[in-house]
């Protein structure tokens, strides 16, 4: 049987697992300590918000399963996070970027979750939506500090832009999942977020000299549970302990 | 900038309200924003502030060590300026 509401979670939460998993790469490798710590800062927040939604998924799908199970038993078909996340850290551009392109996002998709009919959800936003707005200055002020920096910054940022802005468009995705839980004023309707997304890109990006690639390719499928080539790596790093140790808690 | 080092910034933490910024440490920054960053992620991860305040260091200027007899040693012989010889009526509360 279908369980929309399990599915929309699930979507949501793994966005918030996989970057947070990636972003915590960084811990001990930041290219300063002061720079090391926010990294990892915002990898905490993310996996906070993967716990909060993973356990409300798990209380949604009802059959036994822990927030834990879910993040670390499923299969690499079974994560529906975008490709965007799973992307690996690069340079310090590709990394900021990402998170920058994700914030972007992340924003004005917060800011309308609080209003879902569902209080869980609202609740988790509602918390979730102020670390996301210091994300969201921390990342952006990279990209302005970057673009508008060395001609050395400026090539690595534009470069990473082309590289990862093809992921952009499907955190858009949506499908009948969305479509049900919209009429039921639970979800969001993305479409009605891509204004406030433009404008803050376009904002930020003329401040760091920066456009958009010209490129039209847009790449997805992560939502139906096809990944990149990396994130079979990712899981593989991210499950090792549950794999080789079943239920071991610490 | 100079060198490839950034430059050092001094970090004040008010913890509550009401109460002075107070001397918590320092951190590297490129420029003002990135410091009351730094700041944050560094010195109030675990609730410690309210608000923050960034100096670059190179903009204190310190009394000199070599100094400190002709600065400090000179209040040590004037004890009459420590209000210790008041009585504080019952009357009064937490002082």
């Amino acid at each position: 049987m279908k369980n929309n509401l399990f599915t929309y979670t699930l979507r949501i939460a793994d966005d918030s697992l996989i970057l947070g998993q990636r972003l915590s790469e960084w811990c001990g490798h930041g290219p300063i300590i002061e720079e090391d710590i926010a990294l990892t800062n915002i990898a905490l927040d993310l996996i906070g918000q993967a716990t909060s939604l993973l356990e409300y998924a798990a209380v949604a799908e009802n059959k036994g399963r822990s927030a834990d199970d879910l993040a670390f038993l499923r299969f690499e078909n079974q994560y529906f996070n975008t490709q965007l996340v799973e992307q690996k850290n690069g340079d310090f551009a590709v990394t900021i970027v990402r998170q920058w392109i994700f914030d972007t996002f992340r924003l004005p998709f917060y800011e309308a979750l609080q209003h879902s009919s569902d209080k869980q959800l609202a609740a988790i936003a509602e918390k979730s939506l102020k670390e996301t707005k210091y994300h969201w200055k921390h990342s952006s002020e990279w990209i302005i500090r970057m673009g508008d920096g060395t001609e050395e910054s400026n090539k690595r940022v534009n470069d990473a832009l082309i590289l990862l802005w093809k992921f952009s468009d499907e955190l858009f995705y949506m499908d009948d999942v969305d479509k049900e839980l919209i009429s039921q004023g639970i979800a969001v309707d993305l479409e009605t977020l891509r204004p406030a997304f433009n404008e803050r890109i376009h904002y930020v990006l003329q401040q760091a000299t920066l456009q958009l690639p010209d490129s039209k390719w847009k790449l997805s499928g992560g939502r139906q549970g096809r990944h990149t080539e990396h994130f079979g790596h990712l899981i593989a790093e991210m499950q090792y302990m549950q794999r080789a140790y079943p239920n071991m808690e610490w | 900038m100079a060198g490839k080092e950034w430059p050092l910034w001094e970090v004040f933490i008010r913890s509550k309200q009401g109460l002075n910024h107070k001397h918590v440490g320092s951190i590297h920054a490129a420029d003002a924003e990135m410091a009351v960053e730094n700041a944050r992620d560094v010195y109030t991860r675990r609730s410690e502030g309210i608000s923050i305040w960034v100096v670059e260091s190179s903009q204190v200027f310190a009394s000199d060590p070599a100094d400190s007899d002709a600065l400090f040693e000179p209040a040590n012989s004037k004890i009459y300026r420590h209000p210790t010889f008041y009585e504080v009526p019952d009357g009064v509360g937490h002082m």
